[in-house]
Formats: structure tokens, C-alpha cells, sequence
């Protein structure tokens, strides 16, 4: 089962035939996505690897029954990719490109509302249900099917997450990166919801950053609503006020958003807090250990 | 990325909201020749750095003859200013602002900030201004007026309108003069990406006229692309040279007190990184992350910044190759000991894509290289490294 792609997952890539989107296409059908195609304005009717280009999203929907967009067009453009794949209806929307403008992605998340398209990211690295279905750019190999989800705001500590899980033997139902924007499609609750209503998930890790308040929005949700474990861990603990690490998205702006502020808060709503990014994997087995 | 309040100030008459006439001075007799330009009995002096709480630390001075302006400027041009938003090394004053003085009534707080739980733009409105609104905030939050935007309406004639009431102000023809400031600043925002405008504080003239006194603006550097005559504004004496320097390559930098130096991939991990050290006793020296498509030339150049600040004892290159390639990091890493000559224990982490190769690189290199398992290890290992133990 796992969340939001599986077997049945129909992908097309925006941006299809550039360096990265012809690269991440070919890796995720290698792992053994159903690629389907692509989209390049403008270079629609050729064919590129084997696979169709068509100059609309809303063409290459027709034509191959894609169910699902990866976007990897450079950030000037890549709003508008996303818009237009809402406009076709496209039901799932992963965009991986980092550096989006902050204010175009606000119009693209109030166009969002009322539509039946869900995006992911974006600046994610993509979403992941292993042995099924790769969109994104992570490295496949490390993951292995199982009944852990994992849910994060990183992209490389969420890799590690995965590894030390397989390390133990502890497979994954699906892997989901939300992206390190402040404006994103899809946020923690969102996933955890989920996660919550998939009977293929048995516990969840969450991995959040400093910077906003998703992860203490998140850690009252699961309070209320989860039945299912949370291990967590949040990176920045130690990083200085005032500086934008990385991530647009991981700056300590006010007093509530640092890490230690929100392994708190996690730790209130019953969350199990991991505060060393090396324990993630230990934990989530104490965790599994504990509840059989 | 910042600009000064100099330049805030001449995008914001631009679009046609009221600041004070001013006059841009490098050197003392510049800024005693802008005041006389300006004209009138009154002029206050201002240094332009980066960074706000200048009035406290001596860097706002009112001047009352040309005398005072020269007196002034002497003092506060060259006079490194400590705020608490410069950090303890403090902020060399290099440029200066002059200018008119005016007749205060009251002072308000005009703000546009992203409200990330929302995803929308938020503007806010005090009656407390000239303060800080951090204090506000904690203290009396009821005293901040805030309006959420919707993206598809925009800026209605009704949230002019609400922040005005909201703090405080009766007079029609005050309410109107206000609410054109809020859209005004609203319209700069949008046009520019900025992330953050702030007018702290907003005056209101004894004749009813609404100014800004000071003006911080910040921009989206993912826009920036798109606002050329924004991003001509970049001051290079306010940017740390390493993280320029770094910036060029692709590479993402930030210099801190410790003394282990860290090469990592991606934000989160580097952070992630960070925060490992420092659980095992250790004290990072950066944050870098060489982001997914470095090359080998971006990793040698990561060392070299690295390296260039003294502090580094030991460190440390933890690689969770996704699209970056584990034998990527290793030939930069080969490469950059051959160049540069590394003295400092060198811990290496590797995993993921191209492990293998990358292991194999590194250890057919001859240099003498700590391997590490995994993140735990790592950090230990260069933790104990950084002390001398290794």
C-alpha cells in the first residue's frame, strides 16, 4: 500500500530532456518506476531515450495516462511548470528544484487550494516507496521495503535516516521529502496523516530543521491524532541566530523556532526525540521493540 | 540579501513613499557638503552598516550647526559600531547618511514579513514604534496589528484601513495618509521579493504626514535574478569574503568560533553534522555544504576556505552521496591535500553512491586519512582528533 506512489504510479518528468531531468528520469526507471515520458516546450513529437516528449502537460497526460509529475525545470520557470500541471489535473506534483522564489511559490500555494493536485517540495529530494516506485533524486539502493515511514525536511539527512534503518534490518513503507523552503505543497501533517491511515506504516520518522513552526504545528497533531510511534530528530542545534543555513528555510528568526524549543515541545507531545542524528535508526528499533 | 538604509530609502521614493531628503557621504567633507545642500537648521547623521540598533551604539547623532554635522561625522565614520545585531567583532562604518530633520508627533511600526504557517504575505502595524518590536511582540502582542494578504485579492482598500484604526489613528484625512503609506510599502515589497520591510520607526509630522525615519529591507536571493538594479546594491564590505568566495563555486559557507572544520553535502546533514560535534564535546569551525552537483574543483576550493581560517585543528568530510558521487568528494579531497598541503587530521566519512570507488581513491592516494564508519564515529574520531588525541 504505503503513501502516495506505488506500482501503479504512472510518472513524466517536466524538464525532461535537460542534463538532471534526463539523468533522474532514467535512475528512477531504473529502479523500476513506470516512466512513461516527458515535457519540454517546444520539443514535443520527439522521442528522447526511448521516451515520448510532448510540449504539454496536459498532452503527455492524454497521451500516456501519467499520474504523477516530477518537475526538475531551473527556478525561474519551474513555477509555472507547477501551475500548469495543476491546470491539466495532474494528481501528484514532486518538484525537486531548489531555488524557487519565495513569492511565486505563495501564488502557487493559494492556486493549490481547491484543486485535486498534491505537491510535493519543493527543493526536496523527492519521494520514495521502496521496491515499488523511485520519484526524486535519492540514492535507491539504500532503502529496502518494510513498515517505517520517514518524513523530512531535508534531503542528505534524510538518506541517513534511511541507511542507519537498513543498517538495522528495518525497512521503510515510504519516504517522503517535504523540502526546505518556507513555502511548500505539502507539510508535516499532511504526510502524517497519511502515514496515520496507512495500514503499511507501523511507526513514522520525522526530521524537521530550525527555522518556522511546522515541526511544533506537527508534534500537537500527532498528540492529538496519532496512534502510531514518532521518532524525531531536528538539526540546528547548533547553529547561531541570524544566519540562513543553507535552506532558505532554516533560520532562527524568532525564540520558539530553535531546535532545543522544538525537541521540547516534541518531547511534550510523546514523540520520541532522538538529539543525536546518529541515533535515529537505534531509536526507531527501541521504539518497534517496545510496542511488540 | 541586505541593502543600506541609504539605498532602501531610494527604492522606497521611487515608489513614491515619503523619506526624508538625504545625502549620501563617504568622507566627513562630503557629508558636511550634503547637509548644506539639504539646507534647514537641523540634520541627523547616520551610520549605514548591516545591522540595526545603531541609535544605541552611538552610530545616530542630531546635529543643530554644520559644525555638529563635521563633529559628527568625524566621530562616527571609521568608529567600528557593536549592536546586538553586529556580533562582538563589530561593524566598520564606511558610509554615512545626512539628513533633514523633522517634527515628530508620534512614532509608529510598519512591517512585511512571509507568514510561513499561512504561505502568505503578512503586513503588520504598530503604535509602538521606535522600539523594538521583538519586545513588543513578547510583551503586549495585542499591540500589533496584522493582516494577512490573500495572494489573489492583494492589497484591498480594507487593510489599509484596519492597521490604520488599528493603532490608533482617527483623523479621515490621517487614516488615508497612513493606509497609502501600508500599500505603498505592500507594492515595494511585492515588486522588489523582498523577505523582509521594515519601517521602524513610521513618523506621523505635527502636520500629519506619515515617513519613514528608517527603513530595513531584505531580499529573496532566489529573486534576485530578476532585479538587477537590487542586486547592484550588494555592498561587498558587509559580506563576509569567504562566504563570497564561496558562493561563486556553488558552495554554501558560514563561519563559526570552533576549531573543526566540516565539509558535508546538503544543509540538513551539514547542520546535522554540526550538532554531532558538538554532542561529542567538539566545537564546529563552519557550516559548508558543496550542495549535489559539486565538482572536483568546488571541493578542492572548499578546502582552501577551510583551511584559511587558523582555528581549524582537524577535519572533518561527512559524504552521503545522493546525486553527488562519493569518487567526486575523493579526487577533490586527494586534489586539494596535494595543493594546499593539509596539516590538520583529516577524518573522512563516505556513503552512498560510489562509496567503493571513493574509498578506493582515497586510500591508493598515500594521505593519511582517518576513515570513519559512520556519523558517530566520525565525530568522535575528529573530535579527539581536534584535541590532539588522534
Amino acid at each position: 500500500m504505503a503513501i502516495l506512489i506505488n506500482r501503479d504510479t504512472k510518472l513524466i518528468t517536466i524538464g525532461f530532456t535537460g542534463k538532471q531531468g534526463t539523468f533522474h528520469s532514467l535512475q528512477s526507471r531504473d529502479y523500476g518506476t513506470n516512466f512513461v515520458g516527458g515535457v519540454t516546450p517546444g520539443k514535443g513529437g520527439t522521442v528522447h531515450e526511448g521516451f515520448p516528449v510532448f510540449n504539454t502537460v496536459k498532452e503527455a497526460m492524454e497521451k500516456t495516462g501519467a499520474n504523477a509529475a516530477m518537475v526538475m525545470v531551473p527556478p525561474p520557470f519551474a513555477a509555472d511548470a507547477i501551475l500548469e500541471c495543476v491546470d491539466a489535473g495532474m494528481p501528484l506534483v514532486i518538484a525537486i528544484t531548489e531555488g524557487i522564489p519565495i513569492l511565486d511559490m505563495v501564488k502557487v500555494k493559494a492556486a493549490l487550494k481547491g484543486t485535486k493536485t498534491r505537491l510535493i517540495g519543493p527543493n526536496c529530494p523527492g519521494v520514495i516507496t521502496p521496491g515499488e516506485c523511485k520519484i526524486g533524486i535519492m540514492p535507491g539502493h539504500i532503502h529496502m521495503p518494510g513498515k517505517v515511514g520517514v518524513v523530512s525536511r531535508s534531503g542528505t539527512l534524510t538518506y541517513e535516516a534511511v541507511y542507519q534503518l537498513t543498517q538495522r534490518d528495518i525497512g521503510q513503507s515510504t519516504c517522503v521529502g517535504i523540502g526546505g523552503d518556507p513555502v511548500n505543497g505539502t507539510n508535516f501533517i499532511d504526510v502524517l496523516e497519511l502515514f496515520e491511515k496507512d495500514p503499511d506504516t507501523e511507526a513514522v520518522i520525522m526530521i524537521g530543521e530550525i527555522g518556522g513552526s511546522a515541526e511544533a504545528d506537527a508534534a500537537r497533531w500527532i498528540q492529538k491524532n496519532m496512534t502510531k510511534p514518532v521518532v524525531s530528530f531536528i538539526a540546528g542545534a547548533s547553529a547561531p541566530a541570524g544566519k540562513r543555513m543553507g535552506h532558505a528555510g532554516a533560520l532562527i528568526a524568532g525564540g520558539d523556532d530553535t531546535a532545543e524549543a522544538k525537541f521540547k515541545i516534541l518531547e511534550e507531545c510523546g514523540v520520541t526525540v532522538s538529539r543525536s542524528p546518529n541515533e535515529l535508526g537505534q531509536k526507531m528499533e527501541e521504539v518497534l521493540k517496545n510496542r511488540n | 540579501m541586505n541593502v543600506h538604509e541609504y539605498q532602501a530609502k531610494e527604492l522606497m521614493r521611487n515608489m513614491g513613499l515619503s523619506v526624508l531628503g538625504g545625502q549620501v557621504a563617504k568622507t566627513v567633507d562630503e557629508a558636511v557638503e550634503g547637509a548644506k545642500k539639504l539646507g534647514g537648521n537641523i540634520w541627523v547623521v547616520k551610520a549605514q552598516i548591516h545591522a540595526g540598533g545603531r541609535g544605541k551604539a552611538g552610530g545616530v547623532k542630531l546635529a543643530k550647526s554644520l559644525d555638529e554635522v563635521k563633529l559628527h561625522a568625524e566621530d562616527i565614520l571609521g568608529k567600528t559600531l557593536v549592536t546586538h545585531q553586529t556580533g562582538p567583532e563589530g561593524k566598520k562604518v564606511l558610509t554615512l547618511l545626512v539628513e533633514e530633520g523633522c517634527d515628530i508627533d508620534h512614532e509608529y511600526y510598519a512591517g512585511v514579513v512571509l507568514d510561513r504557517g499561512t504561505g502568505k504575505v503578512t503586513m503588520m502595524a504598530s503604535s509602538e514604534g521606535g522600539v523594538e518590536i521583538e519586545k513588543v511582540a513578547e510583551e503586549t502582542p495585542e499591540k500589533i496589528i496584522k493582516v494577512a494578504i490573500d495572494p489573489a485579492a492583494g492589497f484591498t482598500p480594507f487593510v489599509g484601513r484596519k492597521l490604520a484604526y488599528g493603532i490608533g489613528i482617527k483623523d479621515a484625512n490621517e487614516v488615508k495618509e497612513a493606509a497609502k503609506f501600508f500599500k505603498g510599502l505592500y507594492d515595494l515589497y511585492m515588486k522588489y521579493d523582498c523577505s523582509v520591510a521594515e519601517i521602524n520607526p513610521l513618523v506621523k509630522t505635527k502636520q500629519g504626514n506619515f515617513i519613514a525615519l528608517d527603513a530595513k529591507l531584505n531580499f529573496d536571493d532566489n529573486a534576485l535574478f530578476r532585479h538587477p538594479e537590487v542586486e547592484a546594491m550588494m555592498d561587498p564590505t558587509e559580506e563576509s569574503e569567504k562566504e563570497l568566495e564561496a558562493k561563486e563555486f556553488g558552495l554554501s559557507y558560514i563561519s563559526l568560533d570552533g576549531n573543526i572544520g566540516c565539509l558535508v553535502n546538503g544543509a540538513g546533514l551539514a547542520m546535522g553534522t554540526m550538532d554531532i560535534i558538538k554532542l561529542h564535546g567538539g566545537e564546529p569551525a563552519n557550516f559548508l555544504d558543496v550542495g549535489g552537483g559539486a565538482t572536483k574543483e568546488a571541493v578542492q576550493k572548499a578546502f582552501s576556505i577551510i583551511l584559511s581560517d587558523d582555528n581549524v585543528k582537524a577535519i572533518l568530510v561527512n559524504i552521503f552521496g545522493g546525486i553527488m558521487k562519493c569518487d567526486i568528494i575523493a579526487e577533490g579531497v586527494v586534489a586539494a591535500a596535494k595543493e594546499l598541503g593539509i596539516q590538520v587530521p583529516l577524518v573522512v566519512r563516505l556513503e552512498g553512491t560510489n562509496v567503493a570507488l571513493g574509498k578506493k581513491l582515497l586510500s591508493e592516494s598515500g594521505l593519511k586519512i582517518i576513515a570513519a564508519d559512520d556519523l558517530g564515529d566520525a565525530a568522535q574520531k575528529v573530535v579527539a582528533a581536534a584535541k590532539g588525541e588522534a
